[in-house]
């Protein structure tokens, strides 16, 4: 098993991908000859040429109508849209064509679009930059939402959409393409629906996705060496749909929820990972559970207000000493 | 066109107006729900384009007013009238309604209520045909209206581009809601704004279905070509209002007086018994034939036909 970097990871799924079936495509902007912000799609260009590896112009709105259009006609289409920040632009082409077109034409048409996006607070990006839009996304009927937190998820999240006849839409991070981690050798496929248990622990379950697993974790570590709390990471790597049976099991055996999330709290994973906890396992609860989120403000410039405005590990150790009664 | 496929048309023509009039008359009775945007005015435009086209081969796409559209690419009326009950046995099983008939066996890949939306998608399916390499054209039929949305200026950029297999009509029936063309469109020549894009673009007669055609002609053949997209606005008109719930205010009588003398059907039925191909008897015997038909087939079919199953709410929103 080798240790790779998360962007290889994506381009490795692309490529294999694209070898094995002539009708999947990639798009996005500056993804071709650039060879891709985030370097993502290095080298297809070269490869596979640019019918197949398009340089769109800076319309996402356009370009994502253009990928469900192929889709109607069996192309697959990888869009890369290069912040997620813009893709708003795209969500009336995701939204009304790609989530509903096999809804309202009774099954007869659908759009087995894959959207891959950055989103997060990186480095002083500011407030058009730093969004965290997979509570948008998760919310509509239709489409998928998967968002990897290590290069053995962003590949076999990526086979499997890529493979799926669903739109789905993958959520990135701005920090997390220069992350190294193993992914098997052999091909490889993460089911679209699930979650990974990735730490197993007795005292309390923290759930997290994306960024905020790496926060769970080394909060776990703390909890484990300072306090003797023994935290469960539960990462939610399949946001829409979220995996009740896991969240269940696990707050079945640890009696205690944490929910982190690098977004803002309202309307987003944290409030609907709880309302499952309650509707699922109330019972096996022995205390509230608790969310840590992001102060719900447009994120600032500044970097101490930055830093103020999203969570970190110290404020999820903080919560769980709380829940102990140790704070 | 030959004279007696003008015949054939002519009795298509009759069988979408009446079809759409029998949907105003069941909108009343309040067995169609929902919004009902209606056809009747425009018909040369689409029967013009799709004469000359090649209906269920080439993909087509279109806004909310789409029954008629549907029809000509081969989907049977008594689906489409069962779709706007809300049937099971609709195009769409009774999921999508007026303004999302689909026909995927017919390359009718639907109507789409967002007004300019269908465009990147006819140019995606323009990018799948290219990629795929067959014959097939995409041919995307919207309102002038349309034109004023972003996705029309992002889509008509990428076509050009990409030199994608396109035919975008412009059906320019001069209102867009209830608002004139020209209080919300800078440049009223629709055609002319093909010129920031350099697509080859044409403007005529949407009324006169041998002008439409061809017009239509010379452009189905430009993209089956492989020449890139092409723009051709037809000048037309709606007789009725934007949807059911719009009394025209905002237009005079006397100029719907004006374009019903220019009635696309007339035009086509006069030219035709001016050449001896029918009498007035004869059309007035298929008017009534096709009403038949509609009242004991069509409509029929529809009161006729199931529910959808509550059980099945929640299929067809994932495949996997």
């Amino acid at each position: 098993m080798a240790e790779i970097m998360f962007w290889e990871a994506v381009l490795r799924a692309h490529d294999e991908e694209m070898a094995r079936d002539p009708l999947v495509i990639c798009m996005g902007e500056d993804i071709g000859v650039a060879g891709g912000t985030y370097k993502a799609t290095k080298g297809l260009y070269e490869k596979y040429g640019e019918k197949r590896v398009m340089d769109t112009p800076i319309s996402e709105g356009g370009f994502t109508g253009l990928a469900v259009g192929a889709g109607f006609l069996g192309v697959r289409p990888i869009v890369e849209i290069m912040s997620v920040n813009f893709a708003w632009l795209a969500m009336d082409q995701l939204f009304n064509s790609a989530a509903k077109v096999r809804y309202m034409s009774g099954g007869q048409l659908e759009a087995p679009i894959v959207v891959r996006s950055p989103g997060g607070c990186a480095h002083q990006l500011g407030a058009q930059h730093s969004a965290r839009m997979e509570k948008v996304f998760m919310g509509i009927a239709g489409l998928r939402v998967v968002t990897p937190s290590n290069p053995r998820q962003a590949y076999g999240l990526l086979k499997s959409a890529i493979r799926s006849n669903d739109p789905v839409f993958i959520n990135e991070h701005e920090l997390m393409y220069n992350m190294k981690g193993e992914v098997p050798d052999e091909e490889y496929f993460l089911p679209l629906e699930g979650s990974e248990v990735a730490r197993p622990g007795s005292d309390i379950t923290l759930f997290g996705y994306n960024v905020s697993v790496h926060w769970c974790l080394q909060a776990a570590e703390i909890l484990n060496k300072q306090h003797g709390i023994n935290a469960e990471v539960v990462d939610l790597y399949s946001l829409a749909p979220l995996d009740r049976a896991g969240i269940k099991k696990s707050v079945a055996k640890t009696h205690r929820a944490l929910i982190a999330e690098e977004a803002e709290a309202p309307v987003g994973v944290g409030s609907e990972v709880m309302a499952i906890i309650n509707e699922e396992c109330f019972f096996e609860l022995d205390a509230a559970p608790v969310r840590v989120s992001a102060k719900n403000v447009p994120i600032p410039y500044n970097h101490t207000l930055e830093k103020a405005a999203v969570p970190s590990a110290k404020d999820i150790v903080q919560a769980v000493l709380k829940m102990f009664g140790k704070a | 066109m030959k004279l007696e496929d003008k015949k054939q048309v002519l009795r298509k023509m009759v069988l979408a107006r009446r079809f759409e009039e029998r949907c105003y008359q069941a909108y009343i009775e309040r067995k169609i729900g929902g919004f009902l945007h209606l056809y009747p005015g425009q018909e040369a435009c689409a029967f013009g384009v799709m004469e000359a086209a090649r209906p269920g081969h080439d993909y087509v796409i279109t806004g909310y007013r789409d029954h008629v559209h549907a029809i000509l690419c081969g989907a049977d009326p008594k689906a489409v009238m069962a779709e706007l009950y809300g049937k099971e046995t609709g195009c769409s099983k009774g999921r999508g309604g007026s303004m999302h008939i689909f026909d995927a066996p017919n390359r009718f890949m639907g109507g789409y209520a967002l007004v300019g939306g269908p465009f990147p998608l006819a140019a995606g399916m323009g990018k799948a045909i290219q990629l795929k390499g067959g014959d097939e054209i995409a041919i995307c039929f919207l309102g002038d209206a349309a034109n004023n949305q972003g996705a029309f200026h992002e889509t008509m950029n990428m076509a050009a581009l990409w030199k994608l297999p396109v035919l975008f009509v412009c059906e320019n029936n001069l209102y867009g809601i209830g608002t004139a063309i020209d209080r919300s469109t800078s440049v009223t020549d629709q055609y002319k704004r093909m010129c920031a894009y350099n697509i080859e673009a044409n403007q005529v007669d949407g009324q006169d279905i041998d002008v439409v055609y061809d017009a239509a002609r010379k452009a189905v053949d430009h993209v089956r070509s492989g020449k890139g997209p092409y723009f051709l606005e037809l000048m037309t008109y709606r007789y009725r209002g934007h949807s059911m719930s719009d009394s025209r205010g905002y237009r005079t009588r006397e100029e719907e007086e004006h374009w019903k003398k220019r009635d696309p059907i007339f035009i086509l039925r006069d030219r035709l018994i001016e050449a001896g191909q029918i009498t007035m008897d004869e059309f007035t015997a298929m008017e009534k034939e096709i009403d038949n038909y509609i009242e004991n087939e069509v409509v029929k079919f529809a009161e006729e036909s199931p529910e959808p199953n509550v059980a099945d709410l929640e299929k067809y929103v994932l495949a996997d």
